[in-house]
């Protein structure tokens, strides 16, 4: 370093930048949500326009249940947060499982939605304009819940094997604040698909 | 200079393990340089090609076939594996330099994605070994590079070609969006002590911004591509026109990226012209507030216009009105910016350095791509020339004209501070002036035949048409530009032997890049800087009249 040219190292009073990882999490946020647009653009744009059935009308069901159950993990994971920067880490590690649970029972109900779709009512994703944007737009949401439950997962895996303390607080609000998103975009896909779509 | 980890020393396998598996923010820049100047080689190699075509009419040097594949390839390989690696790697390199930080705020993701466009890279080029697949159809992909339905259907592309083309898409983009986070969180958390927004170098705000563009305009293009991949293997019907689907839906999402991608090119080219300038011509930038806020306009702009690519489509009248109308209005922030570049060489004193020759010929030339885009921005003018070569000669002006003028303006400013050597002025100042026929002849004459009413991506025409002699012009002007880049390639590769020693500040300039050694070391501080205003090298050779005073 001696022909490098020195700069000041004085201080200047405190020096306060934002967390990274939460930058980092907004702008993976921002990307993901113009991708999600373009499949509801897409979603809403070939509304009614299939050549053959069958139609969302005939074929889909409101699914309330996994609806209240995805929004409610929201609230459980925001406890496990809380409770993990006061250092309880059996009470964050409680609300984590009820929040996989709650993923989870969603997760197996749009299988189980796909299933009856597929099987009983013989709607593919080749079957028409809806099956195509519907499996597209529904299954890249799900692929999600899916990651997150993984993450989500892991993160339960390590508290319970007490690898988790409150310095980590800030590592599981920044996944909580990815499955915030996760429900806020389902909040627009049942708005479009199951609501206006049909 | 000791690296901070012992090393054994040899092997080739020691040297290749050490890049591989880097997660060092300069090492993965150079990479990703590396990697895009290898392509530049090959995508110009294919241009030449198309030139050599078309210098003549009824020629036959390749096949219609071959020619298909040529402009495919090229376009592809300049816009996604020369463009964005190469800007990526030069922001990758200087980013952390310029902010005081020792890192990249995410050195993982950071390799990450650049394996993953590498990647993406290798398989869009494998597609010439086994685009083909089991049916003997085409090899490489020949859908150009907007690859519009229903060309991209399995009925009128079988084969494997166009899946190699939408995966290598789809990677670069994800490798894309990685880089472009990483940008952003490290501008916005690792600034050294004293570095706030309103300090931080001009280079530094523009890539935050072309990062923002990246990921609102990448995302929609790889959601096409994710749509492309289920119509293609999964049987769905989003841009299958016999089940109902919309060919010009496609157009939509791909301009929705295209569009703003240009922006995603320019916005770095214009950073670097903001660092060299004032250091070329002594004097801070003129009207830094005004940069940022023109900058950004740009960004929300560009993406309200994207439509201005398929007027021929016939949208009607009030789309026209709409897109011609916010088509035009990006011509003000563009001007305010040039403005400002002439605001901060006037009354300077302009040293002619190759840095500084390359940045103003990219101030004029971007002048003149700037007016032929509002020439065609005015619908009822872009339905006469549409798909014209006025069109090919007018975005090439921008692409070659602009951008890779400040691509070199750049090897020639920063190559000091990343190998440690000059590079020769002598050679520089014939690639400058080879280049700057060479262009001129190819793209300024390019504009005639389109006038002419000669379509871009014919493989050849008739020799009635008149449009022979300026064909012939343009594809001279390939062979001075070759010649001018071969120039720069044995410059590069002879100053990194023989060149003068650079010391850490050859130019005299006032960003913290500067302030350490050149090459930098893997940490590149040894103690973090602090800054007390926008030009930290300059308050300190000036301690009588540092910045702060006037900021
Ligand atoms: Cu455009």
């Amino acid at each position: 370093m001696s022909t490098a040219v020195a700069v000041s190292h004085s201080t200047e009073d405190d020096w306060k930048q934002p967390s990274r990882g939460m930058v980092g999490m907004a702008c993976l946020i921002a990307a993901e949500s113009a991708i999600f647009i373009i499949f509801v653009i897409a979603y809403i744009f070939y509304t009614g326009k299939s050549l053959t059935g069958p139609t969302p009308r005939e074929v889909l069901d409101l699914p309330i249940f996994s609806t209240v159950c995805l929004l409610s993990s929201s609230i459980t994971v925001h406890f496990a947060v809380h409770q993990l920067r006061a250092g309880k880490i059996g009470q964050c590690s409680a609300w984590l499982a009820g929040t996989v649970l709650l993923g989870g029972i969603f997760i197996g109900s749009t299988a189980k939605e796909w299933y009856e779709l597929i099987y009983h009512h013989g709607l593919t994703i080749r079957t028409n304009l809806f099956g195509t944007t519907f499996y597209s737009l529904v299954g890249l949401h799900a692929s999600h819940v899916i990651a997150g439950l993984i993450m989500l997962s892991l993160a339960l895996i390590f508290s319970l094997q007490g690898k988790v303390n409150a310095h980590h607080a800030e590592r599981l609000e920044v996944l909580s604040v990815y499955w915030h998103f996760v429900d806020a975009v389902w909040v627009v896909v049942f708005t479009v698909v199951y609501v206006l779509g049909r | 200079m000791a690296t901070h980890t012992p090393r054994r020393h040899g092997g080739v396998f020691d040297v290749l393990q050490e890049w591989i598996t880097t997660v060092d923010h300069k090492k993965i820049g150079l990479m990703y340089i590396g990697y895009a100047l290898i392509f530049l080689v090959v995508a110009g190699a294919e241009a030449l090609l198309m030139r050599v075509q078309l210098a003549v009419p009824n020629n036959h040097f390749v096949s219609p076939q071959t020619f298909n594949r040529l402009f495919t390839m090229h376009g592809t390989t300049m816009v996604f594996f020369v463009g964005m690696p190469i800007l990526f790697g030069f922001g990758n390199y200087l980013i952390p330099l310029m902010i005081g930080a020792r890192d990249m705020a995410f050195p993982r993701l950071n390799a990450f994605s650049f394996w993953i466009s590498a990647f993406g890279g290798f398989l869009l080029y494998f597609s010439y070994l086994a685009g083909s697949g089991l049916y003997g159809a085409g090899t490489a992909p020949d859908v150009g590079w907007f690859a519009y339905a229903p060309l991209t259907s399995r009925v009128f592309s079988p084969g494997h070609s166009t899946d190699y083309w939408t995966l290598s898409v789809l990677l670069s983009g994800v490798g894309s969006i990685g880089t472009a986070l990483n940008i952003v969180a490290t501008a916005l958390t690792m600034r050294c002590r004293g570095m706030k927004l309103s300090r931080m170098p001009l280079l530094v705000w523009l890539y935050v911004v072309t990062s923002c563009i990246a990921f609102i305009a990448v995302s929609p293009l790889t959601a096409a591509q994710i749509m492309l991949v289920i119509d293609r293997y999964l049987g769905g019907h989003f841009f299958d026109t016999q089940a109902g689907g919309s060919a010009v839906l496609w157009m939509h999402f791909f301009w929705i990226f295209g569009h703003p991608e240009v922006y995603i090119l320019v916005l770095p080219a214009f950073a670097f012209a903001n660092e060299i300038i004032p250091v070329f011509s002594r004097k801070a930038i003129f009207g830094y507030p005004a940069m940022v806020a023109a900058t950004v306009a740009i960004g929300f702009i560009s993406m309200g216009v994207w439509a201005h690519h398929m007027f021929t489509v016939g949208l009607g009248p009030e789309a026209n009105a709409f897109f011609t109308f916010s088509t035009m209005v990006i011509a003000v922030p563009t001007g305010i910016k040039i403005f400002n570049w002439l605001a901060t060489m006037w009354g300077g004193s302009i040293r002619f350095a190759t840095p500084m020759i390359f940045s103003i010929g990219f101030l004029f030339q971007f002048l003149i791509a700037g007016l032929t885009g509002v020439m065609l921005a005015a619908s009822p003018f872009d339905w006469q020339l549409g798909n014209s070569y006025f069109v090919v000669a007018h975005f090439h002006y921008v692409l070659v004209g602009a951008i890779l003028f400040m691509i070199f303006a750049a090897f020639y400013f920063w190559y000091p501070k990343i190998t440690g050597r000059m590079m020769s002025e002598t050679l520089g100042k014939w690639h400058f002036w080879l280049f700057v026929i060479g262009f001129h002849m190819t793209f300024d004459f390019m504009h005639v035949p389109g006038l002419l009413g000669m379509p871009r991506r014919i493989y050849t025409y008739e020799a009635d048409r008149g449009w022979g002699g300026w064909n012939m012009i343009v594809s001279i002007g390939a062979i001075f530009q070759t010649a001018a880049t071969l120039i720069f390639v044995y410059n590069l590769i002879r100053s990194y032997y023989k060149g003068e020693e650079a010391g850490p500040d050859p130019w005299d300039a006032w960003t913290l890049e500067w302030s350490t050694s050149s090459p930098p070391p893997s940490y590149n501080f040894a103690e973090i800087p602090t800054v007390h205003s926008r030009r930290p090298l300059w308050d300190l050779k000036h301690p009588d009249d540092p910045d702060t005073n006037y900021e």
